[in-house]
């Protein structure tokens, strides 16, 4: 057996040992928000969020119709994932435990490890090529494809969450199964699944490869499903592989206002939940 | 007095277990049944199988007859959701609907079954039965989870009062409260007798003897000896039913 002054000296060297890796693995956190942040700042005005983008060479212009079309593209992306994705969650908390359920599962499993290219070309296949026209709606179908897995595992453990006696109780009221599931165990889970939505809906935000053949890019402001629209993320691919400085420089602002959407949306899901937990 | 429930050779089973063996007994209109024994002798599934709450567990299974008003509850055409309308229930532990405020629980049986508004006069009358009203009736909008356990309880009792059943089921209302609680809880079973026909599940001798018109005693399954509550506590005709109700075991 050791002695104290052995156990502490141990115990010492492993917390620093851990204090350094947690240090390296905030390394490019870190790096990465000082780059963006140093290097966006200063493209950021009015102009640059308000603005429809600049012709070569032109000074000025903005991304306000990438800013418009990301929101516009997931907003479409929930219509179509949060009911389909919530849904599928509650039916495998509730009915879960069935052949097709483990089907339906396995099924969330393999789609949520797909790479979202291939949810792109997938698709393109789907609506782009039938519709003959990139749009704002392929755009919407592709990132709703990814969302809809997490979503439907996330709601499922949130709604087996719900204690049994909830459940018990609402039906020993005379209540009909479905209206407990849906007024009961599904408003109980409620919080719970908001947050689940604000986190995927921020992860959606963030992706460029479903969009590059989906949704393609739009120079112009857009209101309409059916046609090409401008997102933030593949507007700053556009940017950051063209031959103009100027663009590089809109790239990383393209980039920052990215990064301040995406975490918003995060940190408001992070302050939900703990609500919610309180 | 006229038979409300009649239970006519009940067997219940979860998945392999034989979880109650037989069992027949009435229950006359306004009279309190206490159902004691040990452990895991089958008293919770009895009551369970009266308001057809036994079905929904995974793998139960039942035989026999439980007539309510002289119906038979396993009859074709009988809706298990009506008949939950008419034979409340009030579990062990408090389950208040934690969204929802102490109004909305209250009436969250008729609510949720979507008949909508004017329900104040119910929530008061209901609130007064459960003799909860003065403690909540400044803060009816606060959420039910700002009450005691106690409260918290009489609260589900109030809410199972609000849909007007005929017959209230109560699993060991009082083992997860303090004495005073308890005691009120037991004050309003003998006011409750008045117009309802009660079961009550309890853990509890002194509690079943203060309560109840009559007592079952259930073991393993079996109903052993089932009796005015008098005769079970003071005379009881099985040695069973003597030794535990003297607490010689269970």
């Amino acid at each position: 057996m050791k002695s104290v002054a052995g156990r502490r000296a141990v115990n010492h060297v492993m917390t620093a040992l851990c204090a350094l890796a947690l240090l390296l693995a905030l390394v490019p956190l870190v790096s990465l928000l000082w780059l963006v942040i140093s290097r966006g700042i200063a493209g950021l005005s009015l102009d640059f969020f308000t603005a429809i983008p600049a012709p070569v060479g032109e000074e000025g212009g903005g991304v306000g119709n990438a800013i418009l079309g990301t929101l516009y593209i997931v907003g479409i992306a929930c219509l179509i994932g949060v009911p389909l994705g919530v849904g599928a969650g509650v039916y495998l908390a509730e009915r879960g435990d069935s052949r097709l359920g483990d089907a339906i599962r396995f099924t969330a499993e393999v789609l949520s490890g797909v790479p979202s290219i291939v949810v792109g070309i997938v698709a393109y296949g789907l609506v782009v090529l039938p519709m003959r026209r990139f749009s704002a709606l392929a755009g919407g179908v592709a990132l709703s494809v990814l969302m809809v897995p997490t979503l439907a595992r996330s709601t499922e453990e949130l709604v087996r969450l719900v204690p049994h006696s909830l459940r018990e109780a609402s039906l020993a009221l005379g209540v009909k199964q479905w209206r407990t599931s849906l007024k009961v165990v599904l408003r109980t889970a409620l919080g719970g699944i908001m947050t689940a939505i604000l986190l995927a809906v921020a992860r959606a935000s963030g992706e460029t490869a479903p969009l590059l053949f989906t949704s393609l890019n739009n120079q112009f402001w857009n209101w309409r499903a059916d046609q090409p629209t401008a997102s933030l993320t593949v507007q700053i691919f556009n940017y950051a592989v063209a031959p103009y400085n100027d663009w590089h420089e809109k790239a990383w602002s393209a980039a920052l206002v990215l990064l301040i959407l995406v975490g918003s949306l995060s940190l408001a899901g992070r302050l939900l939940s703990r609500n919610r937990l309180r | 007095m006229n038979t409300k429930i009649d239970v006519r050779g009940l067997n219940a089973w979860f998945r392999g277990t034989h979880a109650l063996r037989d069992v027949s007994l009435v229950v006359p209109e306004n009279t309190v049944l206490a159902i004691i024994g040990p452990s895991g002798c089958g008293k919770s599934t009895f009551v369970r199988c009266i308001n057809r709450m036994h079905e929904l567990v995974p793998g139960a299974r039942q035989s026999g007859m439980v007539l309510v008003d002289g119906q038979d509850l396993h009859a074709r055409g009988v809706d298990p959701v009506d008949l939950r309308r008419r034979v409340g229930m009030v579990f062990q532990r408090p389950n208040p609907f934690p969204t929802m405020s102490i109004f909305d629980n209250v009436v969250a049986g008729l609510r949720l079954n979507g008949v909508g508004n004017g329900l104040g006069e119910l929530v008061e009358n209901s609130l007064r039965q459960a003799a909860l009203w003065d403690e909540v009736k400044d803060r009816l909008h606060q959420s039910a989870l700002s009450l005691s356990g106690g409260q918290q309880q009489r609260l589900c009792i109030a809410r199972a009062l609000a849909i007007e059943p005929e017959v209230l089921l109560m699993d060991e209302p009082a083992s997860a409260l303090d004495p005073i609680a308890t005691a009120k809880i037991e004050e309003l079973i003998h006011e409750l007798r008045e117009s309802l026909t009660i079961v009550i599940v309890t853990h509890n001798m002194q509690q079943a003897a203060r309560v109840s018109d009559a007592t079952a005693f259930f073991y393993l399954g079996e109903l052993i000896e089932h009796g005015p509550t008098e005769q079970i506590f003071t005379n009881p005709k099985e040695t069973r039913t003597e030794d535990y109700v003297t607490g010689k075991f269970g």
